[in-house]
């Protein structure tokens, strides 16, 4: 199944770079025994190529199998560098190492699993990555390609955040209407006013306690 | 009007006639507390007389956020819960997503614990499509008979589960390479006779609501279901084999043991109510051929890989997606590991939610009877579509 | 002709109807509290401790090792060691409370516990009016005896038994084998 899947998408990538000349489709390789590995298209023509593959002969990816939203939070990766410092004792310098950490930005991201009905092949999985976790949240919604995309992008847009343009209804689908936050998040902070029961696992307990408990009176 | 965070109108609000102020439609909420919902699931359907006008489904009131929880709980802790999303059908949730982790993992399962988990999947279609039907025909106002046969069938399976597993419906019984517990031979003969006797009470089934005269004007052309539509939905298992496509996962995937059996596909013609029923009682048919292979060619062996550890499993970072042909449709299991003891990301692909999004494009000009009649069809459970 | 289809159906509910009087395959109710089904060895409700012969506190297996709290799915376990007045730890638990409204029974702490000390009981007439105090089991009542176990599960048990006990005599005669090897023979 691994060698069938990576060919299937060479294959595709091969059609894709010749249908779309100019365009680069990267794969993200997958490091797991599972081998499925992914493209990642850019959302400026996303609903095009997926038209594409949708309608293309030889690849007629009729059914969208799975929307999945993953969340990246950004990331302090620590890099030792080499510099030159002036000695201590004022003899020209040193060379000390020396850790930075750089940020790699954080983004959302929505998986697409296709398969193909008529043609029997697939999975092909391909990613749509946003800018940021914040504004800049906006990816085109594949709706108007595959039907099958409507309820599941609404869940997306509602734990994620990730707001599709173009789909002909985008509301909360789990989390009702009102509800402020994106539960998915890693940044997600659970509300501790549940309707709950105090487990003898002392993590409930004890944010009801330190809620509870009357802070000491100063004695006047 | 709801507005998004941005404080910019979002599409329409669950309010379905903004801007219509036509007395003539009425609005109606098949509220989450209803006997036919199959859940806590509502509909909010606008009717012009006695025809839905439009139609869109509310859901929500089960969402228990199973996919946050199992990114704090390891791998192995995942699987009782996972036994909860289609509380229905526990083996067959279990093997979606032990599927799924060991395709992440790599991990092989001997032989018999594959013959085991196809009997232990075949006995939970049977179970699941009876008491679809009893539930059918109970939705539909036959008051409780085929619902109860089907339930009496359903304990003798139910108690073949606990014999084996020690819980009915929760079973918590598959593993990664392998499955729990194994089977006794006083077990096997226990299915054996089972499926001895079940075809009598397919019969029965058959005989009591086939070709009954209410039965068949309620459901024939009724909640038609065009072949494109299915496929551009997503919709999967008997409803989109009811409308024509011969696609089942066994099949195209051939995962498990699936190959080596023979058993043939059941695929409709008209794609309404009726033919989802009919597909079910021929699956029902078919799940008793396989078991009967299944039983036949069960190897003696090991029953689990014992290289792979029970606790603190940590698969190697990446992550796949494995899918099964559960009874509902297709159920499939996306994990994103990290490298650590919790998935990053855990994503059910529920083939209830997904085979909900034609609902209302098959239920436009029908009666708000036929709505029941078609959401019955359709096989929802809401612990898998709310997750 | 029109009606075949309900008549049809009507023949299958009267033979269960009538059937239900002489076949007892058709007769599916149990008249329950008054009728009760034996319960199968393998069912499995809430868990409970093991302990070995006559005194529940000396013959306790549990080590508290929290192995079964942390692979616990639901977080019900809440274990305290037990520590001698210097501080050492006494391998015994102090505070071993299962709450059993959290508990789904789904035996994980069963599997991974590595001493055998805790095992799935299989009480179920157990229901309180209070919702919280009552369902959350302490040590006290979670501790019963390996006659017990035997009694709710005698294949397991014979089987768990029978491990404990070459357990022992391999560590018997690996420790006469040292004391051998470190005593020289006296010359």
């Amino acid at each position: 199944m691994t060698t069938e899947t990576l060919s299937l998408l060479d294959r595709v990538r091969e059609r894709l770079e010749s249908a779309f000349p100019g365009k680069s489709f990267p794969i993200i390789q997958n490091t797991s025994p599972a081998a499925q590995h992914s493209l990642l298209l850019s959302s400026e023509d996303a609903v095009e190529v997926a038209k594409f593959l949708r309608d293309g002969d030889g690849l007629k990816f009729d059914y969208l199998s799975n929307v999945t939203g993953v969340d990246w939070p950004e990331r302090q990766i620590p890099e030792k560098k080499q510099v030159q410092v002036p000695a201590p004792d004022g003899n020209g310098t040193v060379t000390k190492e020396e850790t930075t950490t750089h940020t790699e930005p954080g983004y959302l991201e929505a998986v697409y699993h296709l398969y193909s009905m008529e043609l029997r092949h697939g999975p092909l999985i391909f990613r749509l990555r946003t800018q940021d976790r914040g504004e800049k949240n906006h990816l085109p919604s594949l709706t108007p390609v595959w039907r099958s995309a409507e309820f599941q992008e609404r869940e997306v847009y509602d734990l994620f955040g990730i707001h599709f343009d173009g789909h002909p209804d985008l509301r909360r689908i789990l989390m009702w209407e009102e509800f402020q936050d994106y539960p998915m998040r890693k940044d997600f902070v659970e509300p501790d006013d549940y309707e709950y029961e105090p487990t003898p696992h002392g993590k409930v307990l004890e944010r009801v306690k330190a809620r509870t408990t009357p802070a000491p009176q100063e004695v006047k | 009007m709801t507005l998004s965070l941005q404080g910019q109108p979002l599409g329409t609000s669950t309010r379905l006639l903004d801007g219509e102020a036509d007395g003539s439609i009425l609005e109606v909420s098949m509220g989450p507390h209803h006997p036919s919902t199959h859940g806590v699931f509502r509909m909010n359907v606008a009717l012009d007389g006695e025809t839905v006008v439009k139609l869109k489904p509310v859901f929500g009131y089960l969402h228990r956020n199973h996919e946050k929880i199992a990114e704090s709980i390891s791998y192995l802790g995942s699987i009782p819960y996972s036994d909860r999303l289609d509380y229905f059908c526990s083996m067959t949730n279990n093997w979606a997503y032990v599927l799924s982790v060991e395709k992440l993992g790599g991990f092989a399962v001997p032989e018999r614990a594959e013959y085991i988990r196809v009997i232990v999947a075949e006995m939970t279609r049977l179970l699941n499509h009876g008491c679809l039907i009893g539930f059918l025909a109970q939705d539909l106002g036959a008051m409780g008979t085929p619902l109860m046969y089907a339930f009496r069938q359903r304990e003798k399976i139910l108690d073949l589960f606990e014999a084996l597993t020690g819980a009915r419906m929760m079973c918590n019984y598959m593993r990664f390479g392998g499955v729990r517990v194994d089977l006794s031979p006083e077990w096997l003969q226990a299915v054996r006779k089972l499926v001895d006797e079940y075809p009598a009470f397919i019969d029965e089934l058959e005989a009591l609501l086939s070709e009954n005269e209410i039965l068949k004007p309620r459901l024939q052309e009724v909640g038609v279901l065009s072949r494109e539509l299915a496929v551009q939905a997503g919709v999967t298992g008997p409803g989109l084999r009811a409308s024509g496509v011969p696609y089942d996962i066994r099949k195209v995937d051939g995962y498990g043991v699936y190959p080596r059996l023979q058993f043939r596909v059941p695929i409709g013609e008209h794609g309404d109510c009726y033919d989802r029923y009919m597909i079910r009682l021929l699956e029902m048919r078919e799940s008793l051929v396989l078991l009967k292979q299944a039983l036949d060619q069960i190897p003696a062996g090991p029953f689990t890989n014992p290289q792979i550890k029970l606790r603190n499993l940590r698969p190697k970072a990446g992550e796949a997606y494995g899918r099964i042909e559960a009874p509902k449709g297709e159920l499939g299991f996306y994990l994103i590991s990290d490298g650590k003891g919790e998935p990053y990301r855990y994503r059910v692909r529920p083939p209830s939610l997904i085979n909900l999004t034609p609902l209302e494009d098959m239920c436009l000009g029908q009666n708000i009877a036929d709505v029941v009649a078609i959401l019955g069809s359709i096989d929802i459970v809401l612990g898998e579509v709310d997750r | 002709m029109l009606g075949t289809g309900i008549v049809n159906g009507m023949v299958q509910t009267a033979k269960n109807f009538l059937g239900s009087f002489h076949d007892a395959e058709r007769m599916v109710t149990v008249q329950y509290p008054e009728q009760r089904l034996p319960i199968k060895e393998n069912y499995r409700n809430f868990p409970f401790l093991v302990h070995d012969g006559n005194d529940p506190d000396a013959g306790l297996r549990c080590v508290a090792c929290k192995t079964c709290e942390t692979e616990c799915p639901a977080e019900c376990i809440f274990i305290e060691m037990l520590r001698d007045p210097a501080g050492k730890p006494a391998k015994r638990p102090k505070v071993f409370d299962i709450d059993i409204s959290v508990c789904m029974g789904c035996q994980i702490c069963v599997e991974v516990c590595p001493f055998d000390a805790i095992k799935m009981d299989q009480i179920f007439e157990i229901a309180t009016t209070d919702r919280f105090n009552p369902l959350l089991l302490k040590k006290e009542d979670l501790i019963k005896s390996n006659d017990y176990y035997h009694s709710l599960h005698p294949i397991e048990a014979s089987e768990v038994d029978a491990r404990l006990e070459a357990d022992r005599q391999k560590k018997l005669a690996a420790a006469a084998a040292k004391a051998k090897a470190a005593t020289p023979a006296a010359g």
